[in-house]
């Protein structure tokens, strides 16, 4: 029993393919890869029986406004996740996303000449100087992330309506190489689905291996505790609310490329929409477990549902109780994996340990 | 450097020099003087409100003191923060677990220090390697890639030990690291701890078990109201000693249960299983018997009780109380019947830590002190005072929080709860546990009046003395089966670990 075994971890034997930890993934990894795949079944079973009743579901039209309708609200959902795994929540998201858009079009109205990268940069930081204004409120008060977003959701939204001041912006104050962006496919995939799929990886990627992603979910499942193992709590709220608002902006800019068409009450209520997604992905609302993919599913699913309900033509008042029972039937899956969980505990730490 | 008599004329590795901290009006440390030398193992002993708890967050840089000063290595140290303690080489091992339920065992050990590779990734496979070595060093068997939740106290301890010994520590705090362990996960702990210390590492251990802290400690230092008393090699000291400096007082028998006329059976259990857990357990209580569950942690006691109780479901068995069957599974019936169980750990299953003393001294009896569904506050009071001056529980006022209190008077706040409910039967899991030495008479002496008046008990304890002391009889448990029954003449430190580690189950 020698202590320099303990401080430094060996990497000299290194990634021996006779590893056993290479070959069963984790208890606590499976769990998540379960989680996923039930929403994946959801989403092909909706497809599947959508698809019997009418064949041009998944026609490739169809297909493509599928894609394009669930890109906005995946990368909302994305961002959100980021917060709720901190065991916070951000509700301003969709006055961002409106405010954001608003000022995407003012832009190219006074400045007809700008190019969209420039207008994206613009957008995405407005975004996320919007969300240091929520990440910095709630540092300084020291007040639940629900209040102060509650407030500055309205706070965003009225300096988008002083600023509109009833006025409205039309396609044609912008540059046809913007709103391209928005209509433009690329293989038949929309350009749009592609940036949230991007934005997916990459924060999927960021979460699962990267010390400061794991803080995050650290964070969120103990905050006393994270606080004792040193972890920047305060910092890294502030950076995943900044973040979140950078995600709206970046929604935001994408949201004036798609329609065109803007006023000041773009993406009103978008946010519980946004809260739901991530909820049905399986990001425990208590923070501390969930993933950007889980996330991304769940916007994919809610928006899926919406439009095969058109297609079955069930009446459009339906969609909101079927987006409630599927909250809920999400949230009992959630109770029912983890008493599984629970019970193999119990049955494996009978045998010793 | 040698580990049997670490130098302590060296230049010490730390020292706290006056350090002294106060929460408002409250002085928790005042000029508090400690050194550290490298190689030591030093006890720091003291009842609860001691000012053990702050001196250790000051280490871990999680409390900044008002004053004084602290050097490393003869280097003024100033900590901004835990990651500041840490970087100094300081680890802490609390006596609360502090783990995230919701990350794998490994992570936890590891967090914010995971192996990395290629593109600053981490790199799970090495951290789940790391972490299994690490158990096998202590000795134990948990899935590094399991979530931390679910995971029992001792378990949960382990891995907070796994932690601390994960990164090079020069200075080892361990807060009551044994309060939840089994001897022979006690003995690995202190391998470790031994070897640690070989190494040149320091150690300060708190504990309030003074057999572990003659076994594993070269000095004691000792402090009382928040105030340094003394510290002196362990050699020159006895347990007495050491308790008189803690109490300022002497005390005159730790564990004073006194005979008790034996009357008809309270409680009997016929039978009970739950498979994995425990099987075929049957034991009975009589008035005014205090019998003792004893076994190494995870024989299976405390579930027992749970599910004696009706916390827990159980496949098979029956339940009587005073001769009457108890329906399986419902607790309310069990209160109904007479019985009452003051958990194992009082923060998550016995206490509303945000309420205060008179509500959570009440909260079992709400039925009773209520009119028409409407809770009579000066009902609820008086029953409050009632109780709380009988048990002698320290508090400014019955309005407080329970988190204020220290940790034996809340563990009486919650025998007050249960005592409100007039039982005939209490089931008591650790009742002592992270209690200072004069409470813990308190509660013993408690206990056998209890006994006295005709209750049947049941008590669960980890600590041998403490069941020798107490108990009228002594059950043993392992590995989910009771193996033995002494009656209190036969019952001794031997007799019952013997028993306990599964040796001559069926003598």
């Amino acid at each position: 029993m020698s202590l320099t075994d303990a401080g430094a971890p060996e990497r000299a034997a290194g990634n021996a393919p006779s590893d056993p930890g290479r070959q069963r993934r984790g208890l606590t990894e499976r769990l998540l890869a379960v989680r996923e795949l039930s929403l994946l079944i959801a989403l092909g079973l909706l497809v599947l029986v959508t698809t019997v009743r009418n064949d041009r579901f998944l026609s490739g039209q169809s297909v493509k406004d599928l894609l394009l309708g669930c890109a906005i609200l995946v990368i909302l959902a994305v961002g959100q996740t980021l917060v709720i795994i901190t065991r916070n929540v951000d509700l301003s998201v969709g006055s961002i996303l409106g405010l954001v858009a608003f000022a995407t079009g003012s832009l190219f109205l006074s400045a007809p000449g700008t190019p969209w990268p420039v207008a994206l940069v613009v957008g995405v930081a407005l975004g996320a100087l919007c969300g240091a204004v929520n990440g910095g409120l709630i540092a300084v008060a020291r007040v639940p992330a629900l209040v102060i977003t509650l407030g500055t959701l309205y706070a965003f939204r009225g300096i988008d309506y002083y600023w509109a001041s009833g006025s409205q912006i039309n396609a044609a104050d912008m540059p046809p190489s913007f709103l391209r962006l928005g209509n433009q496919t690329v293989l038949g995939v929309p350009v749009l689905f592609l940036v949230a799929l991007v934005v997916v990886a990459v924060v999927g990627f960021y979460l699962r291996s990267y010390r400061s992603g794991r803080e995050l979910y650290a964070i969120g499942s103990e905050p006393a505790a994270a606080r004792l193992s040193g972890i920047p709590v305060g910092r890294r709220v502030f950076a995943v609310f900044v973040a979140s608002g950078a995600f709206a902006g970046l929604a935001g800019v994408l949201y004036a490329a798609r329609f065109g068409t803007l006023d000041a009450a773009a993406g009103t209520g978008l946010e519980l929409q946004v809260v739901a997604a991530a909820v049905v992905g399986g990001v425990a609302i208590f923070g501390g477990s969930g993933s950007a993919y889980g996330a991304a599913l769940g916007a994919v699913l809610l928006t899926t549902i919406g439009s095969s309900l058109a297609v079955l033509r069930i009446d459009p008042f339906w969609q909101q109780a079927v987006v409630g029972a599927l909250i809920l039937a999400a949230i009992g899956l959630d109770r029912v994996l983890a008493l599984r969980v629970a019970a193999r505990l119990r049955g494996r730490s009978a045998h010793g340990a | 450097m040698t580990a049997d008599a670490p130098g302590t004329d060296g230049a010490p590795l730390l020292v706290l020099d006056g350090v002294t901290k106060s929460f408002g009006a409250v002085a928790a440390l005042r000029g508090v003087h400690l050194a550290l030398h490298s190689g030591e193992a030093h006890a720091l002993v003291g009842e609860n409100g001691a000012g053990k708890s702050t001196l250790v967050k000051i280490l871990a840089g999680a409390h900044a003191p008002d004053a004084g000063a602290m050097t490393l290595d003869g280097q003024p140290l100033r900590l901004r923060g835990p990651a500041d303690a840490r970087a100094a080489g300081i680890a802490v091992i609390y006596q609360e677990p502090t783990l995230f339920p919701d990350l794998s065992v490994a992570e936890n050990i590891f967090m914010g220090r995971q192996p990395l590779r290629g593109l600053r990734r981490i790199d799970t496979t090495a951290m789940n390697r790391d972490a299994e070595r690490l158990f096998q060093r202590l000795g134990v068997r948990i899935d590094p890639t399991r979530p931390a939740r679910g995971l029992s106290i001792a378990d949960q301890q382990l891995v907070e030990i796994a932690k601390a010994i994960s990164f090079d520590a020069r200075v080892l705090v361990m807060d009551e690291p044994t309060a939840a362990l089994s001897g022979v996960e006690v003995e690995r702990l202190f391998a470790v701890a031994r070897s640690l210390c070989e190494h040149g590492a320091a150690v300060l251990f708190i504990s309030h078990r003074f057999n572990e802290v003659f076994d594993l400690c070269h000095r004691v230092t000792v402090l009382r109201d928040g105030a340094w008393v003394s510290s002196d090699r362990a050699t020159d000291l006895t347990v007495d000693e050491v308790v008189r400096r803690m109490v300022g007082r002497d005390v005159a028998s730790l564990y004073p249960k006194q005979d008790a006329e034996l009357r008809d059976t309270l409680l009997e259990v016929r039978g009970l299983t739950r498979a994995g857990v425990f099987t075929d357990v049957s034991f009975s209580v009589r008035g005014g018997e205090i019998v003792a569950l004893a076994g190494l942690v995870g024989a299976g006691r405390s579930e027992v009780a749970r599910a004696v109780f009706g916390v827990d479901r159980y496949d098979a068995g029956e339940v009587l109380v005073a001769g009457r069957a108890v329906p399986a599974g419902n607790p309310g019936r069990a209160i109904a019947a007479g019985m009452a169980l003051v958990p194992e750990d009082r923060r998550q299953q016995g206490l509303v830590m945000e309420l205060s003393v008179e509500r959570n001294a009440t909260l079992a009896r709400r039925r009773a002190l209520s009119r028409l569904g409407l809770l009579l506050g000066a009902a609820e009071r008086a029953e409050a005072r009632h109780w709380t001056r009988r048990l002698q529980v320290k508090t400014s006022r019955l309005g407080a929080p329970v988190a204020t209190l220290s940790g034996g008077n809340q563990q009486k706040v919650v025998l007050a709860k249960w005592l409100a409910t007039e039982p005939r039967v209490l089931i008591i899991d650790e009742p002592t546990r992270g209690i200072d030495v004069g409470t813990k008479s308190e509660v013993h002496r408690l206990l056998s009046e209890l006994a006295g008046e005709g209750l049947a008990i049941l008590m669960i304890s980890s600590e041998l003395p403490e069941v020798l002391g107490m108990a009228d009889r002594v059950l043993v448990m392992h590995e989910g089966r009771l193996v033995r029954e002494l009656p209190r003449d036969e019952a001794d430190e031997t007799s019952i670990m013997f028993a306990a580690t599964g040796q001559g189950a069926t003598a």
